[in-house]
C-alpha cells in the first residue's frame, strides 16, 4: 500500500495511520514519525511553499528509492504545505515492512531525504521588538545535510 | 506567453511569484532571461538568480546546465532557490 500526497489543510496522523495499517494485513512492523512544528520562543507561524511540478513528483521518486532500498509493504507519506501554526503536524511518514529493520530504517531515510532533499521552502513568522511581526526565510542547514550523507553509499 | 515562476525568498526578490512575458520575439536564451528580469520584473533580480545554488528548471523538469535553457512560447521557466527541507 502506497500512499504519498501533500496536504493542503491540518491532518491528524492518527487518522492515517489506522487505515494504513490495516491496509497492509500480514505485516511484522510498522514504523511512523510525525514532525510538528515546534514551539520556538517568538515563532508564530510558518510557512511551507512548494512547486507544484516538483514536489509530489520528488516524493513518488523518493518512495521508488525507498522501496527500491528496502523490503517494504507499505509506505504513507504525507506532508503538508501552506501555513501552519505551532503544535501542527507537517510530515507523517510510516513503513510496513515484515522485519522492524526495514520499516525504521525506510522512515530514517525518507525523513533525511524529506528534510534536506525535497523541494520545499520555509518561512518562519516571528515577532518582533516593535510588538509586529516579520517573516524570515529558513536556510538549509548543514546538520540535515550531514544527515542526507548518510545514505550515500 | 512564457512564465516565469519564483520560488522561495526569490519571491520576495521580484516582488511576485510569477510573472509572464509575450513571447511575440520567439525564443528566449539565458542573457534574455536575465535582461527581461531586471528590465521588467525588478532591478538586481538577475544577480539573485545567478547565485549559482539557484536551479532553473523549464516545464517541471530541472535543468542540468541552466545556461543552455532556450524557452518558447507556452513554455514554463522557475527559478528555485536552496530548498530549505520540510
Amino acid at each position: 500500500m502506497r500512499d504519498i500526497r501533500l496536504a493542503e489543510q491540518m491532518f491528524i496522523p492518527g487518522t492515517l495511520i489506522g487505515p494504513f495499517t490495516q491496509a497492509n494485513p500480514g505485516l511484522g512492523g510498522v514504523c511512523t514519525f510525525v514532525g510538528e512544528v515546534r514551539y520556538d520562543d517568538g515563532v508564530e507561524a510558518l510557512e511551507l511553499s512548494h512547486y507544484e511540478p516538483l514536489t509530489l513528483p520528488g516524493m513518488h521518486e523518493l518512495a521508488d528509492r525507498a522501496f527500491d532500498r528496502f523490503t517494504l509493504m507499505g509506505l504513507l507519506m504525507v506532508h503538508r504545505v501552506g501555513v501552519l501554526r505551532p503544535g501542527e503536524p507537517i510530515v507523517c511518514v510510516s513503513a510496513a515492512a515484515l522485519h522492524r529493520r526495514d520499516s525504521i530504517d525506510a522512515v530514517d531515510f525518507c525523513m533525511d531525504h524529506l528534510k534536506s532533499a525535497a523541494w520545499f521552502w520555509k518561512r518562519e513568522k516571528r515577532a518582533n521588538q516593535n510588538g509586529g511581526s516579520e517573516w524570515h526565510w529558513i536556510e538549509p542547514r548543514a546538520d540535515d545535510h550531514r544527515d542526507l550523507a548518510r545514505w550515500q553509499s | 506567453m512564457i512564465r516565469f515562476v519564483y520560488l522561495g525568498k526569490l519571491a520576495d526578490a521580484a516582488g511576485k511569484s510569477e510573472s509572464q512575458f509575450a513571447s511575440n520575439s520567439g525564443d528566449i536564451d539565458w542573457p534574455d532571461i536575465l535582461a527581461l528580469l531586471d528590465d521588467h520584473v525588478r532591478e538586481g533580480l538577475s544577480d539573485a538568480v545567478r547565485d549559482k545554488r539557484v536551479k532553473v528548471a523549464l516545464n517541471g523538469e530541472v535543468l542540468a546546465d541552466r545556461e543552455g535553457i532556450v524557452a518558447r512560447h507556452g513554455d514554463e521557466v522557475a527559478f528555485l532557490p536552496p530548498v530549505s527541507g520540510g
